[in-house]
């Protein structure tokens, strides 16, 4: 499998996505879903506006060694945007001089592909060694290259939180999801950060796991698959971890390929819709969050990255950051938005609400 | 009204019932919603038994959302199988246990 990019498919192109999401999937309006923004104006919630800036979400890279379905990066071996040791540095220079950052969330691709990934994760810890970084593993990149065997000691060494992949508890789901292979090779990695104390209850070594829908559905609860995940895990591999992420998939790019191939998209939208929850709006990720893309363009979360919605103020990169206007824009929203609010809500640290 | 007696669209208007008779749809949503929550037994397990049933009563709705339902919740197609197959087995069964009541009409009335 490829990615849609090097297939030069038209879904590839930001704008094209966009145009889907606003007016169907032949541009007619002949489907015609409730604007998100509307949503938020009924529960007075519109202009969408931060509470706070605490996360600083760097998206390292869309290089990645797995090619998954669902993905909305459109991540691969093929892609080759890299973020450079010079905007690391720029994202150094603002972390050290903004400390509302509490957190720094390395993602991809896979992060740990980027040849600087490392000194990156040095460098941040030099300028903030309170900082709280995670890290976005998917897992298999540490059984892909000997180069990549210490990671789990790596990780360790600088306390970083992991957060990783795994779609399900068995085999059929995952690999249909991430590939043939994914599953063994998740489960030899978790056992790798089992080794080292990753995912033990007294270890302090954080491992979370994140659930997403292997086709056009919704999560099921968190606190029930979270119980489910952790007694099959134990019983069948032996393996633990603290907390599992329910994930919803977001109607971008391989998944919302995957939905118009399939004749979902509508469904899918509509049953995005249909689950709205005003608490969840509330307290939706880019709220709290910023996102910094390859290139350094800020955006408010990374489903905006993907679509090449930057942020909506006159800081619109790394090199130009601008506290002030950052925390007071407006949140650019489209009807991507619906797959955050859905139900229990949907973020990078899973549900929104109890 | 259209020229056919099931349409997947009326399934999201279930709720629509309340506006001949509020009250009532009422009391049905807050018991369904009730009967289906995490008690006893799981909203897993009653999932699967809801999927079970539904093929049972054979309606299209009901299999449309706990096909849905169940596989959302996590069981596997072999375990979803494996459910209708019971529904099945009962229904088969049921029709067929009724052999020994057809069995004693018989020996009833024969010499």
């Amino acid at each position: 499998m490829k990615s849609l990019k090097s297939e030069h498919n038209i879904l590839a192109d930001a704008h094209e996505q966009i145009e889907i999401l606003e007016h169907g999937a032949n541009h007619d309006d002949a489907f015609n879903l409730v604007p998100f923004q509307q949503k938020l104006e009924g529960i007075g919630l519109y202009p969408l506006k931060p509470t706070a800036l605490e996360i600083f979400q760097i998206n390292v890279g869309k290089m990645c060694n797995q090619v998954c379905k669902h993905c909305h990066v459109d991540a691969g071996p093929d892609r080759k945007e890299i973020m450079t040791r010079e905007t690391m540095q720029q994202c150094v220079d603002v972390l050290a001089a903004n400390p509302s950052f509490t957190t720094v969330d390395l993602t991809g691709g896979a992060p740990e592909m980027n040849p600087d990934f490392r000194w990156f994760v040095e460098e941040i810890k030099k300028a903030n060694p309170q900082i709280k970084i995670i890290v976005r593993c998917n897992l298999t990149i540490i059984r892909a290259n000997k180069k990549y065997y210490d990671l789990p000691q790596f990780f360790k060494l600088h306390n970083i939180e992991v957060v990783s992949s795994l779609p399900f508890y068995s085999k059929d789901r995952t690999d249909r999801q991430r590939g043939d292979g994914v599953f063994e090779d998740s489960i030899k990695a978790l056992q790798m950060l089992n080794a080292v104390g990753y995912g033990l209850p007294e270890s302090g070594l954080i491992l979370n796991l994140v659930y997403n829908p292997s086709g056009a559905f919704l999560p099921p609860s968190q606190t029930s698959l979270e119980k489910e995940f952790k007694d099959s895990l134990k019983k069948d591999f032996d393996i633990s971890f603290h907390a599992l992420f329910a994930i919803t998939n977001l109607p971008i790019s391989r998944f919302l390929d995957y939905l118009l191939q399939s004749g979902n998209y509508e469904k899918y939208m509509g049953k995005l819709l249909a689950a709205f929850n005003p608490s969840a709006a509330v307290n939706v990720m880019c709220r709290n969050t910023l996102s910094i893309g390859w290139d350094g363009f800020i955006y408010d979360c990374d489903f905006n990255q993907m679509l090449e919605l930057k942020v909506d103020c006159s800081s619109k990169h790394i090199a130009r950051f601008d506290c002030n206007a950052l925390r007071n824009r407006s949140i650019v929203v489209n009807q991507h938005c619906f797959g955050c609010t859905a139900g229990a809500g949907s973020s990078c640290g899973g549900a929104v609400t109890v | 009204m259209s020229d056919h007696y099931y349409n997947a669209a009326d399934l999201s208007k279930f709720g629509n019932i309340g506006e001949y008779q509020k009250e009532l749809a009422d009391k049905f949503f807050d018991w369904y919603g009730a009967a289906f929550a995490d008690a006893a037994l799981t909203a897993k397990e009653k999932s699967l038994i809801a999927l079970a049933v539904a093929h049972a009563v054979q309606c299209p709705y009901c299999i449309d959302a706990y096909s849905s339902d169940a596989y959302e919740k996590g069981y596997s197609e072999a375990q979803m199988m494996e459910a209708v197959h019971i529904a099945a087995a009962i229904k088969g069964g049921a029709a067929l246990v009724h052999g020994v009541q057809m069995m004693n009409k018989v020996k009833d009335i024969s010499m």
